[in-house]
């Protein structure tokens, strides 16, 4: 078993190294890839089925060797930062970096001889979670890159063309991934969290134009601040404690290790882009697709909403708890009503993963056994219906030239197959019988039972969330009889497989969440609270009915409508005068009236730069008090 | 009355749902003609017979398919299709949280169908019709969470057989619903995306495009949902039949009083309006719940 997760780790790196150095253009590199993505989902399927009926197990490894081999890359990590952003002229990383090495390495060097770490690996069933989405919806993504790389290029000549080294970093990513989430040596934690901080630093300046540069500095320097802090807390962890493993920080006494629990969660809230660090997150759609996808659905923000739900037993009832989760909820409605103002596609999207990772940390804060539950399905849901709207998104832009929402009007007459697809995914962000429904009915009767203000908090934002999906749904499914050409067979076979996966995934997490629930979450649960969540069967079965019922109805009705119903009369749209075309009509005076269909954007209540500032300001004020009352 | 109250706790789930999908349409539509009869009143007219809502359904029934484009009927249908359910859920006593996010879905598909057919005024109606969805959703999820808190349970059977007034504790919540009822019943100063009147500005709104049997369609569609809607207003006095058919009633008479003295709202006032009269009435109700328990 062990053997497993060090293959985990390990594999992807090789392939990336193997990405790297392998000629671009030689035959058989998408197929090693193509096996690589089949073996990275088919381990973490096969580890959740040999411990389907285990508890958590933890491993010991030889690390003298490991750590030391770790030290000597995060010194060489640093030095990189440092010389590229030297090279860049930005000073505030090269700081952090400087501070960040000196505490570790001063550490080490005062104490390394005197850590002990009984543990270096373990799996529990939240660890395969994560590992079942990196491994399958990760190694989807990579796929969907191996068509969509070749026209990124394609479309934008003037960007350097680093195919190898975009291919490196994406399955780097995934190997610090693995490594982050099978670690019980904190120390481990870090660099494996240091890595994708690099990782996604580059991957999002891949354009290397004075934009994404900005993007990617933003992005550094926010989780290299979490990275600090992150730094003092395993020191003062030590310090006080002499732990430096997971799963014995659950067990020291409350008190003593609360300052360092909320130093990691502090990382946790800025690699998951909570207020104050949101801006990182909407920066980064910069980059190519596939690294949105990667860092929205699979990595980095669930790596930091993963830290805060395994840290947030130890603040269990105290005011840095409630802290947290109202940092969560205010995360959630703000972002949720931004979104509504927002027409560019990306930030729509980039909006609703934060609003939907707020309420994550936010049921990490109440810490009861329902709350983890929806937390954990939450992560779920979101990570497959969000991979799914971003490479969505990411065709379309190419398509139509635009990721601008009032540009996709008929997309459904133009890419009728992806916005079926595009259909699916939307639905399963808000609409029930879908997954993110399921969860947010738990969540908030998670929320009533511990804090009644998070449910009205989740009242609002919910309604928030409807609205911006709706219109953004209506638009697309928008028809006017006329021309309008059918672009979609330009789209790669990489693209769809990833698609088809995908849109696949979103409907079968739903079907296949009682079999989730009772045999990977509840497990988990017992092993934290000692009991878990009764979810009254009768609903689940209502929640089946409508989604078979969906399945049945839709494409039948579809069907119907589309082939066999001809008891009609068509006409044209009504214009307020005598139709000229679709689009024009005769008005007063003889005049062809053009029209023009917009949607609204209220941005008058929910403009971003006012809520922004707002969110921003409220949950610096909810931090200090945070560490606040972690200190006394 | 409480022979009939418990006869209908006697029956099974299947025959409170069949119950309810056969008479609710028939309540529905009596109260639309008993609805319309007032209203002439209030405008000293004396208005159509009680029973003109049945013949305008039939009547739409027999009516041509004129279509703009092949799907937009398709939508209407589950929009039925999903009240009806959800009503059906309400009546068989279950969960009420399930039953709001239902009659969210079918409230989505009946905005889809009023942007699936392209036309700006529809569009212009869908839009609005959004803008009231949001409106009124916050204040309908606090109503659960308001009467979860006090019953300690969202079965809605449970609910209606706590013993104690629901209204006492939740007179927020019960006002809060009322201001959000006048959206739902698509009642002025609220019909900002389709009234039942023909002089609407925008030219009926989201149903512009509709026609003939879609008109019915959505129409019967409407007497379910508000059929349902008294449900929940009777659940605030569930401990008295009497008292909570009466009080459902009163309700029904207060919006279309509300209707006939009120011209109709910009949508920021409504949309402004709803979201503060939730926070006020609603969301200090259940802060004030909270910290009793």
């Amino acid at each position: 078993m062990m053997n497993a997760l060090i293959f985990l780790i390990l594999f992807p790196l090789f392939i990336s190294l193997l990405a790297l150095f392998l000629p671009r253009g030689m035959p058989g590199r998408k197929v090693i890839g193509t096996v690589a993505n089949a073996v990275l989902c088919a381990v973490p399927i096969y580890l959740l089925f040999a411990t389907l009926d285990q508890g958590p197990s933890y491993f010991r490894l030889e690390s003298g060797f490991i750590t030391t081999a770790m030290l000597v890359l995060e010194v060489l990590i640093a030095a990189y930062l440092i010389y590229l952003s030297v090279r860049a002229k930005r000073y505030l990383p090269v700081v952090l970096v400087v501070v960040q090495l000196v505490t570790m390495l001063g550490f080490e060097f005062v104490h390394g001889h005197s850590i002990q770490v009984e543990y270096s690996l373990f799996m529990d069933k939240f660890s395969i979670i994560m590992a079942l989405i990196v491994g399958i919806i990760g190694s989807a993504i990579c796929l969907y890159g191996f068509g969509y790389m070749p026209e990124y290029h394609h479309h934008y000549p003037e960007v350097k063309d680093r195919r190898n080294f975009f291919a490196f970093l994406m399955y780097l990513f995934l190997s610090a991934m693995f490594g982050i989430i099978f670690s019980n040596n904190i120390m481990w934690l870090f660099f494996f969290w240091e890595v994708t901080t690099l990782c996604s630093f580059l991957l999002i300046g891949y354009r290397d134009d004075n934009a994404s540069r900005d993007s990617a500095f933003r992005a550094l320097n926010m989780n290299l601040i979490g990275g600090v802090v992150f730094a003092f807390g395993i020191v003062y962890l030590f310090l006080s404690s002499g732990t430096m493993e997971l799963d014995k920080l659950l067990l020291q006494d409350k008190g003593t290790v609360l300052l360092p629990a909320v130093c990691f969660a502090f990382a946790g809230l800025a690699k998951s882009a909570q207020f104050p660090f949101s801006s990182w997150l909407t920066g980064a759609m910069v980059a190519p697709t596939p690294v949105s996808a990667l860092l929205h659905s699979s990595t980095m923000v669930k790596a930091g909403v993963y830290l805060i739900l395994r840290v947030s037993p130890v603040m269990e009832n105290t005011v840095a708890a409630q802290m947290l989760t109202l940092i969560g909820g205010v995360s959630f409605l703000v972002t949720a009503m931004i979104a509504i103002s927002q027409s560019n596609a990306k930030k729509v999207l980039a909006y609703s993963t934060i609003s939907n990772l707020g309420l994550i940390v936010a049921c990490a804060g109440v810490n009861t056994d329902a709350a983890v539950w929806s937390a954990l399905l939450l992560i779920i849901f979101h990570a497959v219906a969000k991979s799914l709207l971003f490479l969505c998104v990411g065709i379309i832009e190419y398509k139509l030239d635009s990721r601008d929402i009032e540009d996709m009007d008929f997309l459904i007459m133009r890419l009728p197959k992806l916005t079926a697809v595009m259909m699916v995914g939307m639905a399963g962000m808000f609409l029930a019988p879908f997954g993110m429904i399921i969860s947010k009915f738990v969540t908030l009767k998670a929320f009533i039972n511990a804090n009644p203000f998070m449910a009205i908090i989740l009242a609002y934002g919910s309604a928030a969330t409807i609205f911006f999906w709706t219109k953004w749904m209506g638009k697309i499914i928008s028809i006017r009889h006329g021309e309008h050409e059918v672009v979609e067979h330009r789209v790669s076979n990489w693209e769809w497989t990833t698609l088809g996966i995908l849109a696949f995934a979103t409907i079968a997490v739903c079907l296949a969440f009682p079999f989730i629930s009772f045999h990977v979450i509840d497990p988990y649960l017992m092993e934290l609270f000692n009991k878990a969540p009764i979810v009254d069967t009768f609903n689940i079965l209502v929640i089946f009915v409508i989604m078979l019922g969906l399945l049945i109805i839709l494409p039948l009705g579809l069907f119907f409508f589309a082939f066999v119903n001809r008891n009609y009369k068509r006409v044209g749209t009504y214009l307020g005068g005598a139709n000229i075309s679709d689009i024009t009509f005769e008005g007063a005076m003889d005049a062809a009236q053009p029209i023009q269909i917009k949607s609204y954007y209220l941005e008058k209540f929910f403009g971003e730069e006012r809520l922004f500032y707002v969110g921003v300001f409220v949950s610096l004020t909810l931090i200090f008090i945070m560490f606040g009352v972690a200190a006394i | 009355m409480n022979t009939i109250q418990e006869m209908f706790q006697s029956w099974g789930m299947v025959e409170r749902a069949v119950a309810f999908i056969l008479l609710a349409p028939l309540a529905g539509g009596l109260i639309a003609g008993i609805d319309r009869r007032v209203s002439a009143r209030f405008q000293g007219r004396y208005g159509p017979p009680v029973l003109q809502p049945f013949y305008d359904v039939f009547k739409l029934m027999q009516k041509q398919r004129i279509l703009v484009n092949k799907f937009q009927n398709f939508n209407i249908l589950l929009f039925l299709l999903f009240t009806v359910f959800s009503g059906a859920l309400f009546f068989m006593g279950v969960d009420l949280l399930l039953t709001i996010f239902s009659l969210a879905l079918a409230g989505t598909f009946f905005v889809l169908a009023g942007f699936c057919v392209g036309s700006p005024f529809s569009h212009l109606g869908a839009e609005r019709e959004i803008i009231q969805q949001v409106a009124y959703e916050p204040m309908v999820i606090l109503l659960a969470v308001g009467m979860y808190q006090v019953t300690g349970s969202f079965k809605v059977a449970e609910i209606a057989q706590f013993q104690a007034p629901l209204i006492l504790y939740l007179p927020g919540v019960f006002a809060g619903f009322l201001y959000i009822l006048t959206i739902k019943f698509r009642k002025s100063p609220f019909d900002l995306s389709m009234s039942h009147h023909a002089h609407q500005e925008i030219v009926r709104g989201m149903t512009t495009e509709f026609s003939g049997p879609a008109l019915a369609v959505i129409e019967i569609a409407h007497w379910y949902e508000n059929v349902m809607l008294l449900g929940m207003v009777y659940l605030f006095f569930g401990f008295n039949p009497w008292l909570g058919l009466g009080v459902a009633l009163l309700t029904y008479l207060f919006e279309i009083f509300i209707d006939m003295n009120y011209a109709r709202f910009k949508w920021q006032l409504t949309f402004g309006s709803s979201w503060l009269f939730t926070a006020v009435a609603g969301v200090s109700n259940i802060i004030v719940l909270g910290l009793m328990r």
